[in-house]
C-alpha cells in the first residue's frame, strides 16, 4: 500500500510540474525553484507533513520534499537553538543530499562527456 | 459548388482538430509525467524501506540515505546519457523528483568541461542547483526566524 500512495502522490506532484511546463512559460529551472520554495512554505503551514505521512517517498522524493526537509530542519533548529538554529537547521537537515549532489555531480561531470545529440526527427 | 462546400467543411473540420490537438497533447504529457514521476517515487520508497528495515537507520538518517542514493542514481544515469532519454519521454516526471535535481547539476557541468575544471565544471554545477539552493535555503531561514518569534 505504501508503494501505491508513493506512486499516486509522487505522480500527482509531477503532473503539477508538467501542467506548469505545458501551460506557462516557466522553464524547468524556475519550476525547480518554485517547487522547493513551495515545499518550505507548505511545511511551515503544516500542509506538507500529512502528505509525507501518507505517501512517504512519494512526497519526499519530489523537490517539494527537499523543501520539506529544509523547512522542518529550520523549524526544529529554531525550537532548540533559537536564531542560530533557524539559520543552521535547514542545511543541517539536507546536508547529506546537498553533499551527495555536489560530489556525485562533480565525479560524473569529470568522468563522462556529453553524448552527441541526434538531430531531432520532424515528429519530435 | 459541391467541391467548395466540401473544402469548407474540411476547413471547419481541420479547425476543430486544431482546437483539440493541444489539449490531448497536454493530457498525454501529464499521463507520462504521472507514470514516470510515480515510478521514480516508488524506487525512492524501495530505497527508504531498505534503509529502514535492512540497515536499521532512524527516521532522519533514512531521509538522508534516500536522498543520497536517489541523487547518486540521477547523477550516474545522467553521466551515462540514460537520464536525458528518460527525460524526453517523461517531461516534468523526470525534472521534479530529486533525480532531476541531480540531472540539472551534472548536465551543464559536463557540457562546459572544456571551459576548465574551475569556471567550467565547478561553476556550472550550480547553474540550476544554485538558484534552487538560494531560494530554498533563504525560505527555510525565513521560516525558522518566524518560528523563533512565535514559539
Amino acid at each position: 500500500m505504501d508503494y501505491v500512495w508513493a506512486f499516486i502522490i509522487g505522480g500527482a506532484i509531477c503532473v503539477v510540474g508538467q501542467l506548469l511546463l505545458s501551460l506557462t512559460r516557466l522553464t524547468p529551472a524556475r519550476i525547480l525553484v518554485l517547487f522547493v520554495t513551495a515545499g518550505v512554505f507548505l511545511t511551515a503551514l503544516g500542509a506538507y507533513e500529512p502528505l509525507v505521512e501518507l505517501a512517504g517517498a512519494g512526497a519526499t522524493v519530489p523537490l517539494t520534499g527537499f523543501g520539506y526537509a529544509l523547512g522542518t530542519g529550520a523549524i526544529e533548529g529554531a525550537m532548540e537553538n533559537g536564531v542560530i538554529g533557524a539559520f543552521a537547521g535547514g542545511i543541517t537537515a539536507t546536508a547529506g543530499g546537498i553533499a551527495a549532489a555536489i560530489v556525485f555531480g562533480y565525479i560524473n561531470a569529470v568522468i563522462f562527456t556529453p553524448k552527441t545529440k541526434k538531430p531531432k526527427s520532424p515528429k519530435a | 459548388m459541391d467541391n467548395i462546400q466540401q473544402t469548407q467543411a474540411q476547413k471547419k473540420y481541420q479547425q476543430r482538430v486544431n482546437e483539440r490537438m493541444p489539449k490531448s497533447k497536454i493530457a498525454s504529457q501529464c499521463l507520462r509525467a504521472f507514470i514516470a514521476g510515480g515510478l521514480i517515487c516508488c524506487i525512492g520508497q524501495a530505497v527508504r524501506a531498505f534503509g529502514a528495515q535492512t540497515l536499521q537507520l532512524d527516521e532522519k538518517n533514512v531521509a538522508a540515505f534516500t536522498s543520497i542514493v536517489m541523487v547518486f542514481l540521477g547523477a550516474t544515469l545522467t553521466g551515462l546519457g540514460v537520464y536525458d532519454k528518460i527525460g524526453s519521454w517523461s517531461g516534468a516526471g523526470s525534472i521534479v523528483p530529486i533525480t532531476g535535481f541531480a540531472n540539472s547539476i551534472v548536465s551543464p557541468a559536463m557540457e562546459f568541461k572544456r571551459e576548465g575544471y574551475v569556471m567550467g565544471v565547478g561553476a556550472k554545477l550550480f547553474s540550476i542547483a544554485g538558484p534552487v539552493l538560494v531560494y530554498g535555503i533563504s525560505a527555510s531561514v525565513l521560516v525558522g526566524l518566524i518560528a523563533c518569534m512565535v514559539r
